[in-house]
Formats: structure tokens, sequence, C-alpha cells
């Protein structure tokens, strides 16, 4: 049976592999151009005017290369750096293993389990703020919060959770997890589905345990998917203000900070937009290379296909 | 000796078969309750919060409610009470607002994307990718110099503002899916339009966007969930009163000490339900949809 992994991991199922045109077809001419002029218009004024510009603005206002000196003498910087990179890391990782192996649950033929998924797919759907704030009530009031009234129930003393950076940081990692899971595990259900099931057929017959089956089948055919979704959360994750403004707010004194907050403090609070933006900008290092390994990965499973 | 018992005693499976199903069952079992017990607990918590009748001025609550009562809803409802005097407004704006991205969102990547995918303007994949160079500054920092150009071009304190920064950030990743969305679509379908004289605007209408429809439907749900989720531009590019949204009235409650943290948990249920009322009602296009037709049919 020859399967192209490629092609399947780039979710085409193989009933449509048409031998399609040429990847390019030669430079656009006459009514087509235009054409495609206009309608890539509209997209094109918006990112020009509210992306590309915007952009170029902060790279202007962030250029001062004492703004970084100042950043690296602040600890509080040095922390929510520290911090920024042990969200993103953590809660990305972590959210993207669980929505891969989940989503092999939900593939389950049981009708609770798709009544359950539409229970998980709950903290998607549910707006930020209102979902932040609720984690928020449910940890800070000490000791009468949701959490400390249950582990009371089971004799264990109240915590006071937002006294640690690291405890505070782990509550928004937490909720990042909680929130975006079911976006990837949803993802991860429909590549699953792609993958025809004559490939675990065949694998079972000749002997495959399931986790052989998921080592050698599943995660071959998703790794494409899961770079891809990986990057995609990770780059958004930097910018991910919501769980550390609403849920630990930072405390105790910006020890629970993330870059993305703190640069918003100093531009509102302290009055220093200029720093603000340069801390925005000190995450570039990291950001940049995840881009271009999206934009590569975008390219280069294409020219597979 | 005979092969089932070779097969007994050299299989991979040890322990019995009903054992065996009864370990997998089980187990689904437990891990359901799990997943029960962590997709709801903040859920839970904001009906606790909000079905308590004292959380106008603390919140001594229990793991039950101890008296719950419906009052907040009712207040809401007649909008009868200083703090929530202006909330139906708000959330008339976040409407607006919602509705705009949505609708912007699916036009313009729409738009974007039969022109890459399918008009094959550019190097396939060379435009959709710059696209997500937008990211390239996490948006709450971005929106500093966001506010200068907002001044410059006249449009803060500006509902459109919002919709521009919200569309902004939704379509790059709005086209990524409908473009390989599109990818199922054979582009035989095209030219056979194409020769029988229909433009690249008949066929974007007439072929293309009935067949995406999935793609679209995942899209703007992704859109509008990513208008309901934002915060920060609403708080930073509105300031006036009639401008403000829901999310913004609960980050109110949220800064106030004394604020009622019941009328506060009610209010973002109401906000919750839009959001999971569309998202449900199209909720077989999203798996499809997001994962660019992953599921057949």
């Amino acid at each position: 049976m020859s399967v192209n992994p490629a092609a399947l991991a780039t979710q085409r199922p193989l009933a449509f592999r048409w031998p399609g045109l040429p990847k390019w077809r030669g430079p656009l001419h006459g009514s087509d151009l235009g054409w495609a002029l206009a309608f890539i218009v509209p997209y094109a004024a918006v990112f020009v005017a509210f992306a590309l510009y915007p952009i170029g603005y902060a790279l202007w206002m962030g250029g001062d290369p004492r703004l970084y000196a100042e950043l690296l003498a602040d600890p509080r910087y040095v922390r929510a750096a520290i911090n920024t990179v042990a969200f993103v890391g953590l809660a990305v990782n972590v959210q993207m293993i669980l929505a891969l192996l989940l989503s092999g649950f939900f593939t389950r033929p049981r009708r609770w389990i798709k009544a359950l998924l539409v229970v998980y797919l709950l903290p998607w759907t549910l707006p930020a703020v209102p979902a932040y704030l609720s984690f928020h009530w449910m940890l800070v009031t000490y000791p009468q919060g949701l959490l400390d009234n249950l582990l009371a129930a089971f004799g264990i003393t109240p915590v006071f959770w937002f006294n640690s950076g690291w405890g505070a940081l782990g509550w928004d990692i937490v909720a990042d997890i909680w929130k975006w899971m079911p976006l990837w595990t949803v993802i991860f259900l429909g590549g699953r589905m792609a993958i025809p099931p004559d490939l675990y057929e065949a694998a079972a017959i000749d002997g495959a345990s399931p986790v052989q089956r998921f080592a050698h089948v599943t995660v071959p055919l998703l790794a494409n998917l899961y770079v891809i979704s990986t990057l995609i959360a990770a780059i958004w994750a930097f910018g991910d203000y919501g769980p550390v403004l609403f849920i630990s707010g930072g405390s105790p004194a910006f020890e629970s900070e993330v870059v993305s907050t703190l640069g918003f403090h100093y531009a509102l609070d302290f009055a220093n937009p200029a720093l603000g933006v340069a801390a925005g900008l000190s995450v570039l290092p990291l950001l940049v290379p995840l881009l271009i390994a999206l934009m590569r990965r975008l390219e280069t499973t294409e020219a597979q296909l | 000796v005979s092969e089932t018992s070779i097969a007994r005693k050299y299989g991979r499976r040890r322990i019995p078969r009903r054992l065996h199903w009864g370990l997998i069952e089980g187990g689904s079992l437990l891990l359901g309750a799990l997943i029960l017990v962590w997709s709801l607990t903040p859920v839970y918590n904001m009906f606790l919060v909000a079905l308590d009748p004292s959380g106008h001025n603390e919140f001594a609550y229990d793991i039950w409610p101890s008296h719950p009562t419906l009052d907040v809803f009712t207040s809401l409802w007649q909008a009868d009470d200083e703090d929530i005097r202006d909330i139906w407004p708000a959330f008339g704006n976040s409407l607006y607002i919602g509705c705009a991205v949505t609708v912007l969102t699916v036009l313009i990547g729409s738009l974007a994307s039969f022109a890459i995918g399918r008009l094959r303007l550019g190097r396939d994949w060379t435009l959709s990718s710059t696209a997500f160079a937008t990211y390239v500054i996490p948006s709450s920092i971005l929106i500093i110099p966001f506010l200068r150009v907002m001044h410059i071009y006249g449009l803060v304190d500006n509902p459109l503002s919002v919709i521009a920064a919200e569309v902004t950030f939704a379509t790059p990743y709005a086209i990524l899916v409908l473009q390989y969305y599109a990818k199922l679509i054979p582009s035989e379908l095209d030219d056979a339009a194409r020769i029988d004289g229909a433009s690249a605007l008949q066929v974007y209408l007439h072929i293309y966007l009935p067949l995406m429809a999935p793609a679209l439907a995942a899209v703007g749900t992704y859109a509008l969930l990513f208008a309901w989720n934002d915060y920060f531009y609403q708080y930073m590019l509105l300031f006036s009163e009639r401008h403000t949204t829901v999310a913004m009235a609960l980050e109110q409650f949220f800064d106030d000490d004394d604020a009622p943290w019941n009328y506060m948990m009610a209010i973002a249920i109401l906000y919750a339900l839009p959001p999971i009322a569309i998202f449900y009602a199209l909720r077989r296009y999203m798996a499809s949809g997001l994962t660019a037709g992953g599921l057949k049919g």
C-alpha cells in the first residue's frame, strides 16, 4: 500500500489526490492578474495600515539601545523574561501533548464520549475575561475560594495561592492550558479522522500494540500538523496577556509578570511607552525564529505535496 | 502443541480479554470524569458566585451555594441597579464589534485566500506566511504604537479602530485555514467554469464560497471568539462611556474593590452565551473546517 505520509500529514485525504496543476503556472496576465490584485487589496490594505505600520512604529520606538540596558537593570524585567519562557514553554508543550493524546480518547466510538466532547470544548468557547476572572475568584479569595473550600473538605489547610511568583505563574499556565487545549484537540481530532482506518488495521494484523500503532502510524502522519500547530500556539502564547493580567495580576510584587503584561505596565502605569515597547521587542530573538520556522514549514510541506 | 496454546503463550495479550476490556472501559470512565471536573470547575465557580445573594458585599460562599437565587439575573434584566445601568448598551457594543469582525474576517480572508490559492497570486505560500508577520510583536505590546497610529488616522475612541485591530489579528490564521481547505476543491471546477466564460468574481461567488462553507463557518466562529476574547484593544482604544463593551465593564468590576461579584459573574455568564450558541450550532463544521477537510464529506 503506497501512502505518501507527507500528503496525509498536510491533511489532504487520500481520496482527493488528484494530480493537480503545476505549482507555478508562470506569471499571471491580463484580467486574471487584475482580479487577483483586486481580491488581495482588502487584506493588503489591512496588513499595511494596521500591522506593518504599527510594527514599524514599534521598531522605531524601541530602537534606542539604552532602553535595553535599562530593562536588564530592572529585576522585574529579568524575572518577567524568565517567566515568559516558562509560560510559553510549559503551557504550549503541555497543552499540545495532552491535546494529541486526548484527541485519541475522543475518537473512541462511544456515545458518552461524543457528549463529553461537547462539555470539553466549553472552555474554548468561554470568553477569556470571564473565564480568567472565575479562575481568579476561585483562587484568590483566601480562605473562602472554591479551591480552598474543596481542599478544606478533604481536611487540607487553605493555601495563599499567589504568595509565591512560581505558584501564581503555575496557575496562569494551568488556566492557559485549560482555555486553549480544546482548540488543538479539535484540530488533532480532525487530523486523526483523516488517517485511513486500514492503516491501523494493517498495523494491528502485523501485531502492533496500541502504543506501537500510536508511535508508528499516528505520530508520523500527524507530525506536520503537530509541528505547525505548536509553532502557531507558541507564537500566540507570547502575546497572551489574559491569564497573567486577570488571574495572578502579576502578584506578588511583579513576580509572576510576563513580558507582554510588564511592557503594558511600563507603558501605562510607569508612563514609559518606549520602555514598554522595548520589553515587547526583547522577545524577538525567540519569536522571530519561531515565525521563520513556521513560514518555512508552510512552504516546504507544500512543496512535498 | 496447538496453535492457540502457542498464541496464548507467546501472544502479545498477556491479560485475559475480559479484564483487558474492563481496564480500558474503566480507564475511559475515569478519564472522562477527570475531563468533566477539569472543564467545568471554573464554569461552576461562575454560577456559584452569581447565585450567591450575599455576593454583593462579600463572597463567603461554600462548595455549594447556600441560598441560591436568580435575583441577580432579574436585576440584570431590569438593569435597575447603579452598577449595571449601562450593561445592555455594552452588550450592544460587544455584539456590533463581534459581528463586524466576523463578517470582515470572513470576507477579507476568503478574498485573499482565493487570490492566493485559486488565482495563484505569488508563489503558493509566500503571501499567506508573510501575513503571519503580524504576530511578530506580542499584541499587548503592539497596542502602544497602534494607539499612536490610530491617533494619526483619527480613529481613537471609535469602535472601527477595535474592529480594525481584531480583523488584523484574526485574518492571518483565517487565510491559512481557508487556503488549506481550498486544496480540497478541485481546480478543474474553476477551469470548467472559466471555459464556460465565468469571470474570476463569478467563480469566487458561485463555486468558491459555496464549496468553502464549512471552512467559512469555522473561520467566522474563530473570528467571533477572537473578538469576544479580546479585552485589551477595547480597553485601550475606547474610552467614552457610550462605547463601553462587556469585556471593559467586567474589567471595571475587577478593578473596583467594592464591586458586586455576583453581578460580575452573572454578566460573565450572559456574555459567554452568544459564542457558545453559535459555536455549538456550527460545531460539525469546526473540526472539518479548521483541519482543512480532515473529515471526509
